[in-house]
């Protein structure tokens, strides 16, 4: 049984240098797929950190969404309207467990301003990664 | 040989041109007088109509890019192509009825209400000018400018039916307002011995320079008319009715107002001081119409929109167009103002108060900004600017208030109330018609999934191919 989403369990936290640590049962060890839903204009920043650190593999959508952050009025001749989806961008990555605490803690510190509305990371198990052009396979694939 | 016997013949009629000189001056003199006045005449004729020709062209680019540009922007993107189509269809539409039956009906001489059927396929419409309208200019001119004004006319009510009628009814509609509602209006205002023509021979002398009462109170009207008989928007109001490119509605605004010194400065059909006046004026009124939108907004939702500065210009061009040949720069500074402020309230406080859905804004800008520019040209009016109205001795007539003229108002407001209430009687008898017939309003799931789509089988942004 994998127990990688323990309670409690905070980055940093000397115990967790690696979700390996928690994650690994008999020989497995998980590759990490890290989604994190960011400000859009904290796009590049992002991406500078994660390159910084030798990552350069991603994939971005453009979202809508919201969490506590209130959304805000808009006002066309007189008609008020609040919106409470705003655009974030979403950024996917699949790294090995290995790298997986230095990108988060990378690409949460590049995303943060502080305020309401910086967005989540959610990080996953993946069970297999494919390169289609020559059928590599796991990490190697990455 | 030639060269030798010419001094001799020249030495002769030299001789004699004394005693012919009494009998030929006056004819000699008369010839070249009347040369002269024939040249000053062409070259002014050459002057007028190439002002003339640019209006029109200023005139039709007001309904295509402009209008559809401002209105399509307004609109939900699934919508755009449509309603950019209701006002380019009728760039061609209404251009073939004109010249069918239309620029007869309302510009040859018949009836106090229409015109009779003596300019019937632009029959007798042709390079020598019609001295009741512009002496200057070719008729065909005159004719091709007032089309550009029937043309952008009905296109203005596209505004409040926007994003959900059937393109079918939309031209039955049009041409239908067309014949019974537009071209009597015009002829009443502007055609000879019109009822409301104030300089040819109308029993009410309204003054409309540019077409306040022909055009946008009649549109606007008729659109108001046109919003509570379709009912409104599935949806309406609601969180997802918002317009989808106000970069559109603002390009089509600016093109609206270039075009508008098009539709204004050349309502003085020369290219004359009076065509400058009209210009400044229409220029002005314009500018104080932004800028008292803008403050009324600001000081009423906190912040100053886009927008709001674009509706502003608009209603503002729509008070000043009755006016833009009567008033002087100042007035015109009041009028515009004014007019900022009207549609401001008109298109959110009485528009939220009665609940119409008028997509647009079509009644809120051009109903109620024509009507007021209509009452304020009563006011305004100087025969220092123009003073074509003459009284029997000569003398240029007062105008308006500003000239102690106060009855004009009356006679401006009986003018409005004509086009009220043609406008409100004529859409609704036109609309039922094409209910009957066609249907006016689209079905529930063609409008959810828009116009485009559902009456022209595209789509107006695919962005991924």
């Amino acid at each position: 049984m994998r127990l990688f989403a323990r309670r409690n369990l905070r980055l940093g936290d000397e115990r967790a240098e690696t979700f390996a640590d928690i994650t690994v049962k008999g020989d497995i060890t998980y590759m990490k797929k890290i989604e994190a839903v960011i400000q859009p204009f904290k796009l590049e920043e992002v991406k500078e950190a994660l390159k910084a650190i030798g990552i350069d593999g991603m994939t971005i959508t453009e979202v809508r969404g919201h969490g506590r952050q209130k959304g805000h009025k808009e006002v066309y001749r007189g008609q008020e309207y609040n919106v409470d989806l705003l655009p974030k961008v979403k950024v996917e990555l699949v790294v090995t467990d290995a790298r997986a605490v230095e990108s988060i803690n990378a690409l949460s510190a590049a995303a943060r301003t502080g305020k309401i509305g910086d967005g989540k990371i959610f990080v996953y198990d993946v069970a297999e990664a494919i390169r289609i052009r020559n059928d590599d396979r796991g990490e190697s694939a990455l | 040989m030639f060269g030798r016997r010419f001094p001799m013949t020249t030495l002769i009629l030299l001789m004699l041109l004394p005693a012919m000189l009494p009998a030929q001056a006056p004819t000699a003199t008369a010839d070249k007088i009347a040369a002269l006045e024939a040249a000053v005449k062409s070259a002014q004729s050459a002057g007028d109509n190439a002002w003339m020709l640019v209006s029109c062209a200023l005139v039709l680019m007001m309904t295509g890019p402009g209008l559809a540009l401002f209105y399509g922007g307004l609109v939900r993107k699934k919508n755009v192509l449509g309603t950019m189509m209701h006002s380019f269809i009728l760039m061609a539409l209404v251009t073939v009825i004109w010249a069918v039956v239309g620029y007869s009906l309302a510009f040859a001489e018949g009836n106090p209400f229409f015109g009779d059927f003596r300019y019937l396929f632009l029959n007798g419409v042709g390079s020598a000018p019609n001295g009741d309208y512009a002496g200057t200019i070719p008729h065909q001119t005159y004719m091709i400018y007032q089309l550009m004004f029937a043309i952008i006319t009905p296109a203005l009510i596209s505004g409040a039916f926007a994003e959900r009628i059937k393109f079918s009814a939309m031209l039955l509609f049009t041409t239908l307002w067309a014949l019974l509602v537009y071209f009597p209006m015009a002829h009443m205002v502007w055609g000879k011995g019109g009822y409301l023509n104030a300089f040819l021979g109308g029993t009410f002398p309204t003054l409309d320079f540019a077409g306040g009462t022909v055009v946008h109170i009649t549109s606007g009207v008729s659109a108001l008319v046109c919003a509570l008989y379709l009912g409104k928007r599935v949806g309406y109001p609601g969180e997802t009715i918002k317009p989808h490119s106000l970069v559109l509605s603002f390009i089509g605004a600016c093109l609206l107002w270039v075009g508008w010194f098009g539709f204004n400065a050349g309502s003085a059909v020369a290219a004359s001081g009076l065509a400058t006046s009209a210009f400044v004026a229409t220029h002005f009124g314009a500018a104080a119409a932004t800028l008292g939108w803008m403050l009324a907004e600001w000081m009423k939702s906190g912040k100053p929109s886009v927008l709001g500065g674009i509706s502003g210009c608009v209603a503002g061009l729509v008070a000043i167009t009755p006016a833009s040949g009567f008033v002087s720069p100042m007035s015109a500074l009041i009028i515009g103002f004014a007019a900022g402020i009207v549609c401001y309230l008109m298109v959110t406080s009485v528009k939220a108060k009665f609940g119409y859905d008028d997509a647009l804004d079509a009644f809120g800008v051009h109903g109620a900004g024509g009507t007021l520019g209509a009452i304020l040209t009563g006011v305004f009016a100087t025969n220092a600017v123009n003073d074509a109205l003459k009284d029997a001795s000569g003398k240029a007539m007062p105008l308006g208030l500003v000239d102690g003229n106060g009855g004009q108002i009356a006679n401006q407001l009986v003018g409005a109330g004509i086009a009220w209430v043609l406008g409100i009687v004529g859409t609704l008898i036109i609309l039922k018609i094409c209910d009957v017939l066609i249907g006016v309003r689209v079905e529930r799931d063609h409008e959810v999934q828009g116009l485009d789509l559902s009456q022209h089988g595209e789509e107006g942004y695919i962005l991924e191919s």
